[in-house]
């Protein structure tokens, strides 16, 4: 009798274990693989509050490079103005253009939480839904793109880092508009990994890699970052490049919201082509 | 007995903040990624009921994920590292049973029992979490360092906790 007791109470361990184990599995192929909005998330109100302190604490911290990195934009900016034009030729004229219409507009944020040295990597950024983030939203910096907005509460957004073994980027080499697929290998957060450039296109290390531009979510000729190794891999047709990158994840601060302003008409437009074929 | 509850209650609150605002912000070497919270589970008293133990696990690593973004993946790893504890505690003490009530902790029962202990629990934590996170083996070695490289950090920050925590901790409930 007291055998049979034991072997209950050790069966149910094991049922309890198995049931709660599933539903851990269940939750975490749920997540993978939906845009959930659900309440376990960085993004709730009680993990942003905690982040939003401890962020605010070490910000002070990084105030001289977040600094310098203004003035460096700024100059940058500088640069592109027409006050820093001469004009040489006086036939041209510049008039109210009605040729381009916006189709970027950007929101600013700050990082409250950030990693680098998991396999999967987020971020945790300090403006939400009430500020007109969305999910599926591109998060830049001017030196890189960083991620895509996964999930989003009224005041906190969480976002899956480049860093993320689910990133998928169409970008294309910036001297001659060969197009390929940036992943990121999970060895190193300074390089990711250039893949499906084929075999006839010369590389060179040092040539930069940007944005492709065809993705909805990032605009075009966003900077990436350089070559530094390349090779083709045995048994494939395909070269596979090293990317050291230009941003240093390590030390991100404020990053630029991406939002597509003509998103909508193009996803409406795709899925007519698609549903009447 | 509410007392222990509320005590273990705030080893995991302590151990959360901890693992989530400061040892998730230190990097080291890129590879390394302690994860110290799981000396809560550790820090359970020996006889506690299964289903207490595995229901801790459960919304401790719930908490965890949270904070992390990896909805179901500590919560996983941490139930696996429940699990393995009762056969774990079974196969390396000598005398099977405890005084009621005793947390493992260094006098309670030794430095080398403790050691053996955590080692074993988080190596097998470890080693959950990581495959869990990849959900291929197609990237076996580089796993596999990742794992080792931080168990072994998590083992030295656990021992560190359990030095620090000693006092509190011996026989007194």
């Amino acid at each position: 009798m007291r055998n049979l007791f034991n072997f209950i109470i050790r069966y149910y361990f094991f049922f309890m274990f198995l049931l709660l184990q599933t539903l851990a599995i269940l939750l975490l192929i749920r997540d993978q693989h939906y845009q959930r909005s659900f309440f376990v998330h960085s993004a709730n109100t009680l993990a942003g509050a905690a982040y939003n302190a401890s962020a605010d604490l070490r910000s002070y911290f990084s105030l001289r490079s977040v600094n310098e990195q203004l003035a460096e934009e700024n100059t940058g900016l500088l640069q592109q103005t027409n006050a820093s034009f001469l004009k040489t030729d006086r036939q041209v004229f510049e008039f109210q253009d009605t040729l381009y219409q916006r189709k970027f507009s950007y929101v600013n944020a700050k990082i409250i939480n950030n990693s680098v040295n998991r396999r999967n990597n987020f971020l945790t950024l300090n403006k939400g839904r009430r500020h007109g983030i969305e999910p599926d939203m591109g998060v830049i910096t001017f030196n890189g793109i960083i991620g895509i907005v996964k999930n989003v509460s009224e005041n906190f957004s969480s976002v899956i880092s480049l860093l993320h073994s689910d990133t998928h980027i169409s970008v294309r080499l910036k001297k001659n508009n060969h197009m390929g697929t940036l992943i990121w290998e999970g060895e190193n957060y300074r390089e990711t990994t250039l893949q499906y450039i084929p075999p006839h296109v010369e590389l060179e290390i040092g040539d930069t890699v940007v944005t492709s531009g065809f993705s909805r979510i990032f605009p075009g000729e966003i900077m990436i970052g350089t070559i530094s190794d390349y090779e083709i891999r045995r048994g494939d047709n395909f070269y596979t490049a090293t990317i050291e990158l230009a941003e240093d994840f390590n030390k991100l601060s404020f990053v630029h919201v991406v939002k597509n302003l003509m998103r909508e008409e193009l996803d409406e437009l795709e899925e007519n082509a698609f549903t009447t074929q | 007995m509410t007392p222990g509850y509320i005590r273990h209650l705030g080893y995991f609150a302590v151990l959360l903040l901890v693992q989530v605002l400061i040892l998730n912000n230190v990097r080291l070497g890129g590879y390394i990624n302690p994860y110290v919270y799981v000396l809560f589970v550790l820090l359970l008293p020996v006889d506690i009921k299964g289903w207490a133990l595995l229901l801790s696990a459960f919304f401790g690593g719930l908490a965890i994920d949270m904070f992390m973004d990896t909805l179901g993946m500590h919560t996983a790893a941490t139930l696996f590292m429940a699990f393995c504890r009762p056969g774990v505690i079974r196969m390396i003490s000598v005398k099977a049973d405890f005084e009621k009530g005793t947390i493992p902790s260094i006098s309670n029962m030794s430095l080398g029992w403790i050691m053996i202990y955590s080692l074993l629990l988080i190596f097998l934590h470890h080693t959950f979490l990581f495959f869990l996170e990849i959900f291929s083996f197609s990237e076996f070695w580089q796993t596999l360092s990742r794992i080792t490289l931080s168990s072994l950090f998590t083992f030295i920050l656990v021992i560190l906790g359990y030095l620090f925590l000693d006092n509190s901790l011996s026989k007194k409930r």
